[in-house]
């Protein structure tokens, strides 16, 4: 069990059979997130590894995990989305504990997790996991 | 006859699905996909004929000798060299163009001395001159290409100055398809004392070419875009400008005799092909140029023309892509932005899910997307394979990436 957000994406994408479906879903939901403050487009946060600009700016309030991102790429909004509802609001100590590609396999999305694709999922969740062992 | 479902059938992965469609491959500027008789060429070779070349006296290595030598003359006839030893083999264009810079550029160019370059060139036919500006103080002057991406050869002519040695200018982007009169530059450049490098990666994959014609000092080809092996291609190097080079990289086969305090060069082409090449990659280009020129280059380049004249009129009916390039004549090369929302590789996954490889990205050609303003855009580029059937569910995929993304 994911988090709330997320086990409703999953129960929304129970009800679409085709992948256009999902993508559609996806985009919109890319396009429903807020854009990342200027400010916050940094090289600091860049991740790299990404075809497109990806930025993440994460945050530990409370001993709770969040972050916000951006790309130029609109289905790469879209998969930030989607980790954002993966993991905002999972306990610090708990983000390594999230099995991503596992995840994403529920959503049929976990193409997008092999280290050749360019499209930086697995280098966004790297940083994700790696700033949340820091913290 | 050109049939283009029997050319097809000769290339085994066409018949594949990718994402569950059928494969529709149109990242041909990237690489092409191999005919059986190249497959079938390299498994011979490793099965039966292998041994290094050049070295032994025993019956392999004289057979792969044999038979690696003979690619010489294919390439020879393919680029209308007069002789086989104009061509020197190589893995590709990148090393082609480097083997310039360092051979010839860097001993005969100056501090000062100026080198012309289009707009419009690959990383290729760029950074290696960048390693002159930086190194010896060579100067790189641009030349613009129009709204339409035309490339006026007078411009280039008029940019020759006194200080000019070199002009190196590609016969037809990658990005944008133009064509580039490189026989009425070489012509001007002749004159003038100016040697001309012709970046033949694309253009010589889908039409004629004859460096005797043209008229170029240097012609530079790719193995893997011509239907070749991965890590094979040559250059050609006029025998004039052979003389006045210097061997780039040193090792065995391109020497005579080696001493402690002296060393003596072979002889041109082979002093500028050291080490062990890519024996049966060289073996595989040579028999994709004689399955290439035995289809027609004429044959395969007015195949290629109906399908860039069906995809501009397909485009023509879409209002929401931009195509840069516009030439008349232009190859079977389009690059394209989706108005609005959607970026390259927005476009290209999708068109992914449909089955349909196109690249997204700067594609090699950083001063050309600045000039057009542009980080990225999709490019689709044609090969003698592609059919109508393609730009067909290219330009669905199309639609439907514009509704996805709109």
């Amino acid at each position: 069990m994911a988090t709330q957000n997320f086990e409703d994406i999953v129960d929304d994408f129970e009800f679409m059979d085709d992948w256009e479906d999902r993508y559609r879903y996806v985009i919109e939901m890319g396009k429903a997130m807020d854009p990342l403050d200027d400010a916050f487009r940094v090289d600091a946060n860049k991740v790299h590894g990404c075809a497109s600009q990806v930025w993440l700016q994460t945050y530990t309030d409370a001993g709770v995990f969040r972050f916000d991102g951006d790309s130029d790429a609109l289905i790469v909004r879209g998969l930030i989305a989607v980790l954002r509802a993966l993991y905002n609001d999972v306990p610090v100590d708990q983000v390594a504990d999230v099995d991503a590609p596992a995840e994403l396999a529920r959503l049929g999305l976990n193409d997008h997790l092999s280290s050749q694709r360019s499209n930086g999922v697995r280098a966004m969740v790297e940083r994700i996991r790696s700033v949340a062992a820091q913290a | 006859m050109f049939d283009v479902e029997k050319i097809r059938a000769d290339f085994p992965i066409l018949s594949r699905q990718v994402n569950g469609k059928p494969l529709v491959y149109l990242d041909n500027g990237a690489s092409a996909q191999k005919p059986q008789v190249v497959i079938d060429a390299i498994t011979q070779a490793y099965a039966q004929e292998y041994s290094n070349v050049h070295r032994g006296l025993h019956y392999l290595s004289n057979l792969a000798t044999e038979k690696y030598e003979s690619v010489r003359g294919v390439i020879a006839r393919f680029l209308g060299a007069a002789q086989d030893d104009d061509i020197v083999l190589n893995t590709g264009s990148t090393m082609g163009i480097n083997t310039v810079a360092y051979g010839w550029a860097m001993p005969n160019l100056q501090a000062g001395d100026e080198i012309i370059l289009s707009v419009m060139e690959h990383h290729a036919n760029i950074v290696p001159w960048h390693f002159l500006r930086e190194r010896q103080g060579v100067v790189i002057k641009w030349v613009d290409i129009d709204e339409t991406g035309h490339l006026d050869p007078q411009a280039v002519i008029d940019a020759i100055g006194p200080k000019t040695k070199l002009i190196a200018v590609t016969h037809m982007s990658n990005v944008l398809g133009s064509r580039v009169d490189v026989t009425s530059i070489c012509a001007a450049a002749r004159e003038r004392g100016v040697a001309v490098l012709v970046d033949g990666s694309q253009a010589a994959v889908h039409g004629p070419v004859n460096v005797r014609d043209i008229g170029c000092d240097f012609y530079a080809i790719t193995g893997h875009k011509l239907y070749g092996p991965s890590g094979s291609g040559a250059i050609y190097i006029h025998p004039d400008r052979q003389a006045e080079m210097i061997p780039f990289v040193g090792g065995g086969d391109m020497i005579k005799e080696v001493h402690k305090d002296t060393v003596i060069y072979n002889d041109a082409p082979m002093m500028f092909e050291a080490g062990t090449p890519g024996i049966v990659q060289t073996i595989g280009l040579g028999v994709a140029l004689e399955y290439m020129m035995q289809i027609g280059m004429e044959n395969i380049a007015a195949h290629e023309n109906s399908l860039r004249d069906y995809t501009v009129e397909k485009l023509r009916g879409l209002n929401f892509v931009t195509v840069q390039g516009t030439t008349a004549d232009k190859g079977a090369i389009f690059s394209f932005t989706l108005d609005g929302a959607g970026h390259a590789h927005d476009i290209s996954t999708i068109l992914d899910k449909r089955g349909v490889a196109v690249r997204a990205g700067q594609h090699c050609a950083g001063p050309l997307l600045d000039h057009l303003g542009l980080t990225a855009t999709c490019r689709a580029s044609m090969g003698m394979y592609n059919t109508k059937s393609d730009i067909d569910t290219f330009i669905d995929a199309l639609h439907l990436a514009h509704e996805l993304l709109g």
